[in-house]
């Protein structure tokens, strides 16, 4: 009897448990699911503003201007020539934005040969002031020294005003395309209203701008490329020799037993504090290298960043270097450096260029420690050396999202489609060679 | 020093050459080059040393001018609850409330959802879908953070307000800047947890199912405690990366000192304070110059000792299995 409701017991305990075992296995299950969702839900909100119609509206119509409306198949003096005719009170102001080398306000006072230092003043008005020229005299001034390019992008933000009304997302642009263009229509009767993709190649190619249409990441992607470039150039031979010392040459002694640590700890540091470190450091210290706040300090301070994830990651792949191939190099009479030069470190280098690869990938997204150095608030020239002013990729991203205007959500979402490939194709590229060495090494 | 390979090697070719030229010295020749490249490999190895070296003294300096100026006394920086440098008051709690409810936030999602996830990978999970699923969360883990705030900014925040009403959660909050870190986190945790959750031998798991324990009931009494440790440790990990996280809390969270413990108002934390001073024009030897050490070395300290805490832990109390 009493072995038949023990039986009965255990049944229906066994039940519940194994409710309870599923209950929770949806849970366990679903979280997974919440995590992969998060990510849907990122890249989806990033291409949801980075398309969409637009309905956009000019000032000056540009077929007005030129044939075609191809305002960059005009001449310098052509270009001018429109500048003149729509903006006759501006071109003063064109001349002192875009050529002086003095302060604003001294700029009206002093004459030409000071104001314009440097540039190609004629000589007959270099003793002139500014307020002094004829308009032709102007005119002739910014045809003379502006570049075509810049005339052209004087033109199309001064005369032509393309102003985008306002935009709207991917999904609504999709699935409510009727309705969207009735009411564009009602709203913007002159606008023009078509679907644009905020990632374009003019995008790609066009500098940095305080207009959100004509904005472009080039001088981003470049002091991107040239903060990256010099942080490996630091960090990439000083983190693998450090771990050749810390694997090859030193012994378990309490100081080298520090220097892991330390290595260690560093790792963990949060990237604002290395900010404020090259800003004491490498921005005020050392201003006579580096020239302030400028790519050399950035680099420098990314070097430390990433210094202590190769070193780590370096340390690994030489420990994962089997003995026999340095063993067999000593018994062949070589020396202590000539066995890591020519054994260890080709055969360990597929992993350090891997890890390194990941590290770069890293320090291209960190945005905390340039904005703490002083990347440049707006800058529209494009980096010309180690010394110069710099904005990077990261930075215009945190620029563009903390605008108010609709469309600099746009082009925020441009540029992060922008990074995102970038990380992709070097996470891509040390997973491929990941890949190819270990089938060598197992091969 | 020679090692005994060396000292075999030279004793050889020694024997040999003492046996053709018995006048030949049975040194090895010295090699100043080996010296030369042993020592800037030490110095590279030391350069890692004065990094720390560095950070302490940035800090430990600037924070020294900064309490010496005699605007404010180290009690006063931690106890009062106004930071406003124009007024005088350098009360760094309202800072310091907000990191900690973002990271509040944060670790709310991230350590259910983080835990899950590694528990379904490492236990339920066939081994096919772990493949898959394992990459797919380190992408979550490698998406710059500025990206996570642009998204906290433009998705999160209408979210909740949405969920919420408007007039109850600002534009700025602290609850979508902490759950949009806790997304950030959770690849941190899940992946750390997984770790320590398969390093359980199978052993342990078989024994379990002999004695007639289900699966669930396996993980719950035999597992997660013999996991414990690498999993607290992977908690407090995260918790440190949430504490030092910049990008999201700048775009997110506000800008302005403010101490609330709603979470649905603007509120500026520590790292987000540091990035909206310095990302203005900023004077050397100002007050504002040297404050933003001073909480930088508050948020060095913190950090460096969960770092120290969780890795503590992972040695001290890492199950060690026969």
């Amino acid at each position: 009897m009493s072995n038949m409701s023990d039986l009965d017991h255990f049944r229906r305990n066994l039940r519940v448990r194994h409710l309870r075992g599923t209950i929770w296995q949806r849970f366990f299950w679903l979280s997974t699911v919440v995590a992969l969702l998060a990510l849907v839900a990122l890249f989806y909100n990033v291409a949801n503003q980075a398309f969409g119609y637009v309905a956009e509206q000019y000032e000056v119509d540009p077929a007005t201007l030129a044939p075609n409306g191809d305002i960059a198949a005009l001449d310098n003096d052509a270009l001018v020539g429109v500048l003149v005719a729509n903006k006759p009170r501006k071109i003063a102001v064109y001349i002192r934005d875009n050529l002086s080398v003095v302060d604003a306000s001294q700029f009206t006072t002093l004459p030409l040969a000071q104001a314009l230092a440097g540039r190609n003043v004629p000589a007959e008005l270099a003793d002139k002031t500014i307020r002094e020229l004829s308009q032709d005299e102007e005119a002739q001034l910014l045809a003379t020294n502006l570049s075509h390019e810049q005339l052209v992008q004087l033109v199309d933000t001064e005369v032509v005003g393309a102003q985008i009304l306002e935009s709207w997302d991917l999904t609504t642009s999709l699935f409510q395309r009727d309705s969207l263009e009735v009411l564009a229509k009602e709203q913007y009767p002159q606008a023009k209203f078509y679907f644009r993709s905020w990632i374009n190649f003019n995008f790609l190619i066009n500098p940095g701008s305080s207009t959100p249409n004509e904005a472009g990441i080039r001088t981003a992607l470049l002091g991107s490329l040239w903060v990256i470039g010099i942080t490996v150039l630091f960090a990439f031979p000083i983190g693998v020799g450090a771990a050749i010392y810390l694997e090859e040459y030193a012994s378990r002694s309490r100081i080298n037993q520090i220097i892991e640590t330390n290595v260690r700890n560093l790792a963990g540091v949060p990237s604002i504090i290395y900010g404020l470190l090259g800003l004491a450091i490498f921005v005020r210290a050392l201003e006579f290298v580096t020239d302030g706040r400028t790519l050399l300090a950035a680099g420098l301070t990314m070097g430390l960043l990433i210094l202590p994830v190769i070193i780590i990651n370096a340390q690994e792949a030489l420990r994962a270097v089997p003995s026999s191939i340095r063993e067999a190099s000593f018994g062949m009479g070589a020396t202590k450096w000539q066995t890591v030069w020519h054994q260890v470190l080709p055969a360990a280098m597929p992993g350090i260029l891997t890890g390194t690869i990941l590290a770069m990938s890293r320090a291209i997204g960190e945005t905390a420690p340039l904005i703490v150095i002083g990347a440049s608030t707006f800058i529209v020239f494009d980096p010309n050396g180690p010394l110069s002013k710099f904005t990077a990729l990261p930075i215009q991203i945190y620029q563009w999202t903390s605008r108010p205007q609709d469309q600099f959500r746009d082009i925020a979402a441009a540029a992060i489609i922008v990074l995102l490939a970038l990380l992709l194709l070097l996470n891509a590229s040390a997973i491929f060679l990941r890949q190819r060495y270990q089938r060598k090494l197992q091969a | 020093m020679q090692s005994e390979l060396e000292v075999r090697r030279d004793m050889s070719t020694a024997a040999e050459f003492a046996v053709r030229r018995p006048d030949t010295s049975l040194f090895k020749r010295p090699r100043i080059s080996e010296d030369v490249i042993r020592l800037f490999l030490l110095f590279c190895g030391v350069l890692s040393i004065f990094t720390t070296i560095s950070i302490v003294i940035v800090l430990g300096r600037e924070s020294l001018l900064f309490f010496q100026s005699g605007l404010v006394s180290l009690g006063e920086f931690f106890t009062t609850t106004r930071w406003q440098p124009q007024a005088g008051e350098f009360g760094i709690l309202p800072l310091l409330n907000s990191t900690l409810m973002t990271s509040g936030a944060a670790m709310l999602l991230a350590l259910p959802l983080g835990l899950g996830a590694a528990i379904y990978l490492s236990e339920y999970a066939p081994p096919r879908v772990r493949a898959t699923l394992k990459p797919i969360l380190e992408i979550l883990a490698g998406i710059p953070t500025v990206v996570y705030g642009y998204f906290a900014l433009t998705f999160m925040t209408p979210l909740l307000r949405a969920l919420l009403g408007q007039d109850n959660v600002q534009i700025y909050n602290t609850a979508s800047a902490g759950l949009v870190m806790g997304i950030m986190i959770l690849p941190t945790i899940s992946s750390m947890s997984e770790d320590a959750l398969s390093a359980v031998p199978r052993s342990l798991r078989e024994a379990s199912y002999g004695l007639g324990a289900t699966r669930f009931e396996t993980i719950i009494k035999v597992i997660l405690p013999a996991a414990l440790s690498g999993i607290i440790a992977s908690f407090i990990l995260g918790v440190s990366r949430a504490v030092g996280e910049t990008m999201i809390v700048a775009l997110a969270a506000g800008a302005g000192p403010n101490f609330t413990f709603n979470p649905f108002v603007a509120a500026e934390t520590m790292t987000g304070h540091i990035a909206r001073i310095s990302g203005g024009d900023l004077s050397y030897n100002s007050v504002d110059y040297n404050s933003l050490f001073a909480i930088g070395l508050t948020l060095f300290v913190l950090t460096l000792a969960l770092n120290l805490i969780s890795r503590t832990i992972t040695k001290r109390f890492r199950e060690v299995y026969s």
